[in-house]
């Protein structure tokens, strides 16, 4: 494709959608397509050929409060409705027609679940058809990959991500314009980008998320990616439980190697960029860098001393680029709108946004997208709509079980990467897990405990034996029959598991027993055979 | 070759460029205790004993796989990393069934040595007394599960040196194991060219010689660094 000829495609993409009196968009997100979103859709389809087409009927992205799937939306957000079933297309369609929506199915989009957010990221999801990418091209996209290839040289795009001060939101929060620019400065004809797919948290289902409502997002970030670090081969590693999140990038991909936004030549120029899409077999270490490397290489999938770091030395020996899912989806929004724009948001050392996944005991279950430096506290009871069933808030695990919990006394605590990581937990890649006052805390750590055992790779002897070590250690303790020394030893594994273990996965898996510890050590103490008797008041 | 300067537990020590820690270590008569790393295979850092403490870096790394830079200041054996080792050692203790007075092995074997130069003597760990399967099919070798510590040498010294490739590691965790072709008995398998080289490097009594008693297996893992060099003379 030519660079005019995106301006001309997305100018008759437009007209076309302005020729329908409204467009209804049906979320056909896995949450959503669980429950039966897609007959929904049919059932308003059929509704649509009766009243002579003048209504667009979608599949659309997440809007984001899964727990009130499956959700339906008319002319963008102007009105939402939650929990719909079939029978409620005629209603639907009566309700535009008469132009009053059908009151018992709509959900108020003035409140703070909608209007605290900040929609960087997510900014097309719920409202584009993630099976088109005309859809996508409308709302302005791959003019960032044009703006990028035309106008800019690689050290301009990188020198753009750097000052946005953009960090990967895998995790661990390293400056994504600093990685850039190291695999930039590697000297190899052949180098790789990498995005990690493999999200793998309980929990956590942001990247799905954006996977399966923005795939085209993803693919244009990677690709100003390649272009600014001179790699010219992508590969999307997601794992093989995300099915719809795969045929939707499949097709995504399919579709830009169509139209030449993918491919050779890219706009004219001489870039030339594919992608490919490797399946994960259910591995969550494979969520590790190099254990993903290997993934691909077909190798098994465990985890290698670093350095060296993929950047000098990653996918077949070559240098490699890997962001996550959510990295990458950030890229056109800096492109686009400049470093200054995206560094205005958030806080001086975490700017832009994250998206989070809120679940448990909450009332708005669902995905958020939030400006960094935020309150805990915002999050819980503004956007989240506060505890169900007249509870307290008792914590909220972030990080899942790299992570660790934030007790009621810390709402107040700015979510960025450095307050999370002064509490003993981190920001993670956006799981939040809210816990009401019923939680046993000892039994959370434990929950947290069986998945790192049964996800450690076995290489290392630390995260191998001492995982499961820790896991008997937290059943003896919740049995009522571990002493003292139980919980000294506990603790002692704790540090030495943290300390030596080969990767990520074996250094954090204790973090959620360091961090229940850290702030409700009575309820482990409560438990043992020898506890100290409570002190009356 | 350029040579770096470094400080190893105070000593200022010199060495070339590209050696790593444990290298330099050994070279200067510093013990830092290893399991996994054996001279002539590929390093994978997993057993994770020999980590030591570098000046200006995060937590621990591997002497085994950490090349030296110039100016670093290394700390072998801290009262941290000696209680770390020991605990260590105890998970592999009770991760498997280690009966040194029934052991082939016993008075020959890494992980015994080990204890004894860490000073592991009891642990406060419960036993996992896993059930574990031994294979007798191969006609001149056995291997028994319950003394496997999976250092993966057998894995490597199969691949590297031999390029059989018949080792292999299955399962995932605790529940990790080594295994011959696709999990096959070592009997049967196709693969497997019967050279011994596993047995020889072998740590524990894993892997033995079929026909040895109690603390008659004597295993000799410097053929490793011999093969290698004379193949490289040869290039």
């Amino acid at each position: 494709m030519e660079s005019h000829e995106l301006d001309e495609l997305a100018a008759r993409e437009r007209t076309r959608q302005g020729d329908y009196h409204h467009q209804i968009g049906v979320c056909v997100g896995s949450g959503c397509a669980s429950s039966r979103s897609p007959q929904i859709r049919a059932a308003l389809e059929a509704e649509a050929k009766k009243h002579g087409h003048a209504c667009r009927v979608k599949g659309v992205g997440c809007m984001g409060l899964c727990g009130a799937g499956p959700m339906v939306s008319v002319d963008d957000d102007e009105v939402l409705y939650q929990h719909v079933s079939e029978s409620d297309a005629t209603r639907i369609y009566a309700g535009l027609e008469k132009g009053e929506p059908v009151e018992d199915l709509v959900i108020a989009n003035d409140t703070p679940f909608f209007t605290k957010q900040v929609r960087v990221v997510r900014r097309n999801a719920g409202k584009i058809d993630p099976d088109r990418i005309e859809d996508y091209i409308a709302e302005g996209g791959y003019s960032a990959l044009r703006k990028a290839l035309t106008e800019m040289t690689p050290e301009e795009v990188i020198d753009e991500v750097r000052t946005s001060g953009l960090r990967g939101r895998g995790g661990a929060g390293y400056p994504t314009g600093l990685k850039w620019s190291t695999v930039s400065k590697m000297k190899s004809p052949q180098k790789y980008v990498i995005c990690n797919g493999d999200e793998g948290d309980p929990g956590a289902f942001m990247d799905r998320s954006v996977m399966e409502s923005d795939p085209h997002l993803i693919l244009e970030g990677m690709a100003i990616a390649g272009y600014a670090i001179g790699a010219t081969q992508g590969y999307i590693y997601v794992r093989a439980e995300y099915p719809l999140a795969i045929e939707r990038l499949k097709n995504a991909i399919k579709q830009a190697r169509k139209y030449e936004l993918l491919g050779e030549n890219i706009f004219g120029t001489d870039f030339d960029f594919s992608i490919e899409i490797r399946l994960g077999a259910g591995a969550f270490v494979c969520g590790e860098e190099t254990a993903l490397i290997a993934s691909i290489e077909g190798k098994r999938g465990s985890p290698r001393p670093r350095p060296p770091y993929p950047a000098e030395s990653g996918l077949w020996g070559k240098p490699t680029l890997i962001n996550n899912v959510e990295t990458f989806a950030n890229i056109t929004a800096i492109i686009e709108k400049g470093s200054a724009w995206f560094s205005s948001i958030g806080t001086e050392k975490s700017t832009g946004t994250k998206i989070f996944a809120l679940s448990g005991k909450i009332t708005n279950i669902g995905l958020i997208e939030v400006p960094m430096g935020i309150s805990l506290g915002e999050i819980i009871y503004d956007i989240g709509g506060g505890i169900p069933d007249g509870h307290e808030f008792k914590a909220v695990q972030t990080g899942g079980p790299s992570g660790g919990c934030i007790p009621a006394v810390h709402l107040e605590v700015s979510v960025d990467y450095e307050s999370l990581k002064a509490l003993g937990s981190i920001m993670g890649s956006g799981g939040m897990i809210v816990m009401d006052d019923t939680a046993s805390m000892v039994e959370v750590a434990h929950y947290f405990m069986e998945f790192s055992k049964s996800e450690s790779c076995g290489k290392c002897i630390p995260c191998r034996v001492g995982t499961a070590q820790m896991y008997d250690l937290l059943a003896l303790i919740i049995s009522g029959e571990a002493t003292s020394a139980d919980l000294q030893l506990l603790e002692d594994l704790c540090e030495m598991v943290r300390d030596t273990s080969l990767c990520g996965l074996g250094q954090s898996a204790p973090n959620p027993v360091l961090s229940t510890l850290r702030y409700f050590r009575e309820e482990y103490e409560a438990l043992l055979v020898d506890a100290k008797p409570v002190e009356a008041k | 070759m350029s040579v770096k300067t470094l400080k190893m537990d105070g000593k200022d020590l010199s060495a070339r460029e590209g050696d790593t820690i444990l290298q330099v270590a050994e070279e200067n008569n510093i013990y830092i205790p290893t399991l996994c790393h054996l001279d002539g295979l590929a390093d994978v850092g997993a057993c994770r004993l020999c980590v030591v403490e570098i000046k200006g870096r995060r937590g621990f790394q591997p002497a085994c796989s950490t090349v030296i830079e110039e100016g670093m200041e290394v700390v072998t054996n801290s009262e941290t990393l000696q209680k770390y080792r020991r605990l260590i050692l105890e998970l592999l203790f009770v991760e498997g069934n280690h009966v040194c007075a029934v052991c082939v092995s016993n008075r020959h074997c890494d992980l015994q040595d080990l204890a004894v130069k860490v000073g592991m003597n009891y642990t406060r760990l419960a036993y996992r007394a896993p059930v574990r399967d031994m294979d007798l099919s191969h006609e001149r070798f056995g291997f028994d599960g319950n003394r496997c510590v999976l250092c993966t040498r057998c894995v490597r010294v199969c691949d590297e040196i031999e390029g059989a490739h018949t080792w292999d590691v299955r399962g995932r965790g605790i529940e990790a194991s080594v295994i011959t072709d696709l999990d096959q008995p070592w009997g049967e398998s196709l693969t497997c060219t019967s050279c011994g080289k596993c047995v020889q490097v072998c740590p524990t009594g894993a892997l033995f010689q079929k026909g040895k008693s109690a603390a008659e297996m004597v295993k000799q893992a410097t053929f490793v660094t011999y093969l290698k060099s004379m193949r490289e003379s040869k290039k």
